[in-house]
């Protein structure tokens, strides 16, 4: 204990850790600030060499109008109020659909022994190793025949279908003391009401881990909602972002642009800041 | 392993293994079943006839001089990357480590690029770096740089490395953090009493204990770059100038959405399968050993 807080008095009163971490806080934080200058600015402002650093006085017009009218110009965004609502479905879906089938399926390989179960692991582990970027073609022809582009089934399905959660439940189901199966038998409780009473009370934090994770892979999604929708009412909110940019034949909104990114960014900084014990975790336990 | 305890049911877990199953089948199996099919089918220009080409799709691919070029970018991009990612991201950690004022709000902030989707990070690092208005640009053309990254492709595929590796900092940081706290104190401190300064403490003792952690995180960070730096290309740079950032997975995108080359398009997607499941068994086989160390 008393070379613990010696230590500590040693540690403290060094400034080269505090510098070296300044400038990684500066060099993680300067874009994001920029940013949000920039979404604070009229675009004369904007476009004004070198732009001033502080904040403007238009942060309520520009979030008003990106909220309620979206861009204009080549690309005739919808009001960022729809695109928020598009990407907060495909996250939520994405999530929430994941965690539910991997739960399942988790369940019945690690309590049931019934033939083909260990083909059936198998053949979801494989799906680690092909990202959807490996493999959008073929899946975008299959979306199509099942006549699902332009739909929110669409784009979140194909997502799904993933076995890193499912992994990390069997590999927590694994670790379920038996005298806990066998007292639900003798209590007379049959498979479901002990995966209801006691294996999902059981997984919260496992299962609030992956949430973060996985609501951040669903709200981040791009090549796949890009390539999905043809319609611009369903475009999701990252994509937006991205065809709003002029290609240089029509002048880009930088206002709109910023504050459509700052509006794009506080959900899932939000997710990361308030459950950041579950997403250390969530991170680790998946790898991935 | 294996449980001893197990519940009796017959069809309940087929019930449930159904959903994942069928979304496995359709939106997998299918799709890569069609890639490796289409990747030995050559189509006519109209989609009127489909031939049987046998390896013709891979050898064309693999004996393309724009295909050879891409990997070889591909890798030069992938290495940048996770070089860029890596040393910063312990430097930062081996600081966070030592001090305790102030450790979370660095954490926090540190952390934060890892909530960010990668075409937004491309946006970010493209409005500061734009030719016309950019606040970095204008520094570098105060210094004399004549910096156009439209028309310039090294200077493209700087800005694109920037942008993944900053996000992809956050990452490395987090599991560079996890290892190094898990380093047992008493031998640093028996390392300290026999006069060893911090430099070689870090050299001798920290970096090899941390290896196992370095070379997960070096497959992890070419991992990302090969796949997940899609959105940072299509949203920076389009490939462009001039195809100088196209990498393998935008080649893939580019020449079956664009080109609509599907054949050419197909056996570029089954090459990079190989390549993800070539990656992923250097990391499995990693990982069983991390267990045991």
């Amino acid at each position: 204990m008393r070379t613990e807080s010696i230590n500590a008095i040693g540690r403290n009163s060094n400034w080269v850790p505090h510098l070296v971490l300044w400038i990684g806080v500066f060099i993680t934080a300067f874009p994001l600030y920029i940013t949000f200058v920039a979404s604070t600015l009229l675009p004369q402002d904007i476009a004004q060499v070198p732009m001033q650093m502080l904040p403007g006085a238009h942060l309520w017009d520009n979030y008003v109008e990106a909220w309620s009218k979206g861009a204009t110009g080549t690309y005739l965004s919808p009001p960022g109020k729809t695109l928020l609502f598009n990407s907060l479905i495909v996250a939520l879906v994405v999530t929430f659909g994941k965690i539910t089938v991997s739960l399942l399926s988790a369940y019945a390989v690690v309590f049931f022994k019934f033939p083909g179960r260990m083909i059936f692991f198998w053949m979801i582990f494989i799906t680690l190793m092909l990202p959807v970027e490996v493999r959008i073609l073929p899946t975008y022809s299959v979306v199509t025949d099942l006549h699902l582009i332009n739909s929110y089934a669409g784009l979140t399905l194909p997502i799904i279908a993933s076995a890193t959660a499912t992994l990390l439940f069997r590999q927590f189901f694994l670790t379920i003391p038996d005298e806990l199966v066998e007292a639900a038998k003798i209590d007379g409780a049959g498979a479901m009401r002990f995966f209801k009473d006691v294996v999902i009370p059981l997984s919260r934090t496992n299962i609030a881990a992956l949430f973060v994770i996985l609501f951040i892979y669903g709200w981040n999604q791009y090549l796949w909602p890009l390539l999905i929708t043809t319609s611009n009412s369903l475009d999701v909110v990252v994509v937006a972002i991205k065809k709003m940019i002029g290609t240089g034949a029509e002048p880009t909104d930088w206002h709109i642009v910023m504050s459509t990114t700052v509006l794009a960014l506080l959900p899932p900084i939000l997710v990361i800041i308030v459950m950041q014990k579950s997403f250390v975790k969530g991170l680790t336990d998946t790898e991935k | 392993m294996e449980r001893r305890v197990i519940f009796p049911n017959k069809l309940l877990p087929y019930l449930l293994v159904a959903p994942q199953l069928a979304v496995t089948l359709v939106f997998f199996f299918w799709p890569a079943g069609q890639a490796i099919q289409m990747s030995v089918l050559s189509q006519d220009a109209f989609g009127q006839s489909v031939t049987f080409v046998g390896l013709d799709n891979f050898k064309e691919v693999l004996s393309d001089p724009d295909y050879l070029k891409t990997l070889w970018r591909t890798l030069f991009f992938a290495s940048a990357v996770a070089i860029c990612a890596l040393v910063p991201a312990l430097l930062f950690a081996t600081m966070a480590e030592r001090v305790v004022r102030g450790a979370t709000f660095y954490r926090t902030v540190l952390v934060l690029p890892y909530a960010i989707a990668p075409a937004i990070a491309g946006v970010l690092w493209l409005f500061m770096f734009s030719p016309s208005t950019g606040i970095l640009a204008y520094v570098l053309k105060k210094m004399g740089v004549d910096w156009n990254p439209r028309l310039d492709g090294d200077q493209a595929m700087f800005l694109v490395i920037i942008a993944a590796a900053w996000k992809q900092i956050s990452y490395n940081f987090l599991f560079f953090l996890a290892g190094l706290q898990s380093i047992p104190k008493a031998l640093l401190e028996a390392a300290s009493i026999d006069g060893a300064g911090e430099w070689r403490k870090f050299r001798t003792i920290v970096f090899p204990l941390l290896s196992p952690t370095t070379f997960f995180l070096l497959v992890v960070n070419i991992v990302y770059a090969f796949f997940d730096t899609f959105g940072i290309i299509d949203a920076v740079t389009n490939g462009g100038p001039a195809k100088a950032t196209e990498v393998l997975v935008y080649k893939v995108y580019y020449d079956g959405v664009h080109s609509l080359n599907l054949g050419s398009s197909a056996a570029q997607s089954v090459i990079l399968m190989a390549i993800v499941i070539l990656l992923t068994a250097v990391q499995f086989k990693y990982v069983e050993r991390k267990v045991h160390y």
